[in-house]
């Protein structure tokens, strides 16, 4: 139950995609997701998904895996959706039933709403499915570093990411574990009313957050007698570098990016 | 028969479906204290939490007290009071705000009366050795590591389970703590006639304890026989990479060098008073 939540998760694969270096990728995402609010037409998202597409056949990266992501906000989806085909007037009146009516410009933003949803979603998780957490924190304590002028802890910053992404797994695992050990003992998560739900995760929550103050506790002072003092001055082993694809894939971007908005 | 596992196999449902386990068959009686030992990840923990429907096998059925527990789903809650299980690490489920809620949340899962529970609590607590008076309001996270696992044990057996699984409950223990846990079990085991099963790296503890033993290799049993029988196989248990207890180690290598001594004996008394008689007539 508690696995198939894949935030974050990161695939390994040998493809152009993930060779991208991290900057250029959150760059390009970034610039994406921009000319993905600038498209008002379904030609548009048309071209996008399938622009989405090449880039996860590129990756090397299973298509149902990457559908998969979609998995966890399907109900905000459908929320979206149906908000709007009740709710937004105007067009023709398609059904209508006493005080509820349902028009077709309501259809129309309804689905238009879901597609961009969709889309953006496939797009950001495939930033974090071909880029390794570190090269992603690394990449985003690049793109912030302009603000340590301003008192940012850019690098500090990073170092939480990577910690956070890093644990998810292991606390995952760890709360397997401990629903498991509870429902030894007669523990019930799974039956009663929402109160009674929610006070039966007490015995999952206590431990578990317990185990992640002793883990975060072990892992201070881990790095503390291998004497890590913050971001500053530290070298790195594995240090970013820009290749010339890097270049082109930016400026292959930049051009998709000026063409779907004006068109 | 107490619990029967049928072909069983188990393959873990995530990106690596690692196959857990193959075709086991197993029963066990009433009575018997099993000692379960493996290397890691040889499906020792797997094989446990089958015993009380944590894990459903992918195929295969497992029955307790002759009622199939792989496909009636509703029944678990029953199966789970008969069949306790202590994980490892026991102490790092621990929620409660003092020993003795801790201690009751299984009692109170059944569904008992308050004056059942606290008399179990008593019950329990003077079986794991703490003072009731003195530990009943202490809160579980302020005890040393030893009683907070002392606690967490309490807690299972607070459930009087007819079979008590425990998965490396020695691990981390100082050996005064190991030597109390032993007696625990050859107490619950002896004396209130509670099947034991326990899963440990220390081979003392299995021979000194198990009537019988059971040795995991990647999924498989690959032996099941009395103490004596398993650890006269030196050779097989070597290779896979499995250690004999330190006194049967000694008496061995004693034999190979020419020593004419009775290899089957685990305990230091009866080691050393067999070395003494083999020097004496040598």
């Amino acid at each position: 139950m508690l696995k198939d939540i894949t935030i974050g998760q990161y695939i390994a694969r040998d493809s152009i995609i993930h060779a991208l270096d991290a900057r250029i990728k959150i760059m390009i995402t970034t610039i994406l997701i921009i000319a993905l609010f600038t498209i008002d037409t379904f030609t548009g998202f048309g071209f996008f998904a399938a622009f989405v597409l090449v880039v996860v056949l590129l990756s090397k990266i299973s298509v149902k895996k990457v559908l998969k992501g979609l998995k966890p906000i399907l109900i905000l989806v459908l929320f979206t959706l149906f908000i709007h085909i009740f709710l937004t007037k105007g067009g023709e009146v398609l059904w209508s039933w006493r005080f509820i009516s349902i028009e077709s410009e309501g259809v129309y933003t309804g689905f238009f709403m879901v597609s961009r949803i969709f889309i953006l979603i496939l797009f950001t998780s495939l930033l974090t499915l071909t880029t390794s957490p570190l090269q992603l924190t690394d990449g985003i304590e690049y793109i912030l570093s302009p603000l340590k002028r301003f008192g940012v802890p850019a690098s500090e910053l990073s170092m939480m990411m990577t910690i956070a992404l890093r644990f998810i797994p292991t606390l995952l695992e760890e709360a397997d574990k401990i629903m498991k050990a509870q429902q030894a003992r007669g523990a019930d998560f799974e039956s009663g009313n929402l109160i009674q739900r929610a006070k039966s995760l007490i015995p999952l929550l206590v431990p578990l957050f317990i185990s992640a103050f002793r883990r975060a506790d072990d892992l201070a002072l881990a790095m503390e007698s291998r004497c890590y003092r913050g971001g500053e001055g530290r070298t790195r082993l594995h240090e970013l570098e820009f290749r010339y694809y890097d270049f082109i894939a930016l400026i292959i971007i930049i051009i998709l990016a000026v063409a779907v908005s004006f068109y | 028969m107490l619990i029967e596992l049928n072909e069983v196999s188990h393959v873990y449902q995530d990106e690596n479906n690692v196959k857990a386990l193959k075709n086991i068959n197993l029963e066990i009686s009433r009575g018997e204290f099993i000692g379960i030992v493996g290397h890691t990840g040889s499906g020792k923990s797997t094989l446990v939490q089958l015993f009380n429907g944590l894990i459903i096998p992918s195929s295969g059925t497992v029955k307790v007290n002759g009622k199939n527990i792989t496909n009636e789903k509703s029944n678990l809650k029953e199966t789970r009071r008969h069949v306790g299980l202590v994980f490892q690490y026991p102490e790092h489920q621990l929620f409660e705000e003092t020993v003795y809620q801790d201690i009751a949340f299984g009692p109170k899962n059944l569904g008992l009366k308050k004056d059942e529970i606290r008399e179990r609590v008593e019950e329990v607590m003077g079986l794991v050795g703490l003072d009731y008076e003195e530990f009943k309001d202490r809160s579980p996270f302020n005890l040393s590591g030893g009683q907070q696992r002392k606690v967490a044990i309490a807690g299972v057996l607070a459930l009087k389970p007819e079979v008590l699984v425990l998965d490396e409950p020695s691990a981390g223990l100082d050996p005064q703590g190991r030597k109390q846990l032993a007696e625990l079990l050859k107490y619950l085991y002896q004396e209130l006639n509670i099947t034991v099963i326990l899963i440990s790296h220390r081979m003392e503890e299995i021979a000194e304890l198990a009537s019988r033993v059971i040795v995991m290799h990647q999924g498989e049993i690959v032996i099941d026989d009395n103490p004596i029988e398993v650890f006269s196989r030196e050779q097989k248990l070597h290779k896979l990479s499995l250690d004999l207890p330190q006194i049967t180690e000694i008496l061995h290598r004693l034999e190979e060098r020419g020593l004419k001594v009775n290899t089957n004996l685990f305990s230091i008394s009866e080691a050393s008073a067999e070395i003494i008689k083999a020097l004496r007539s040598h």
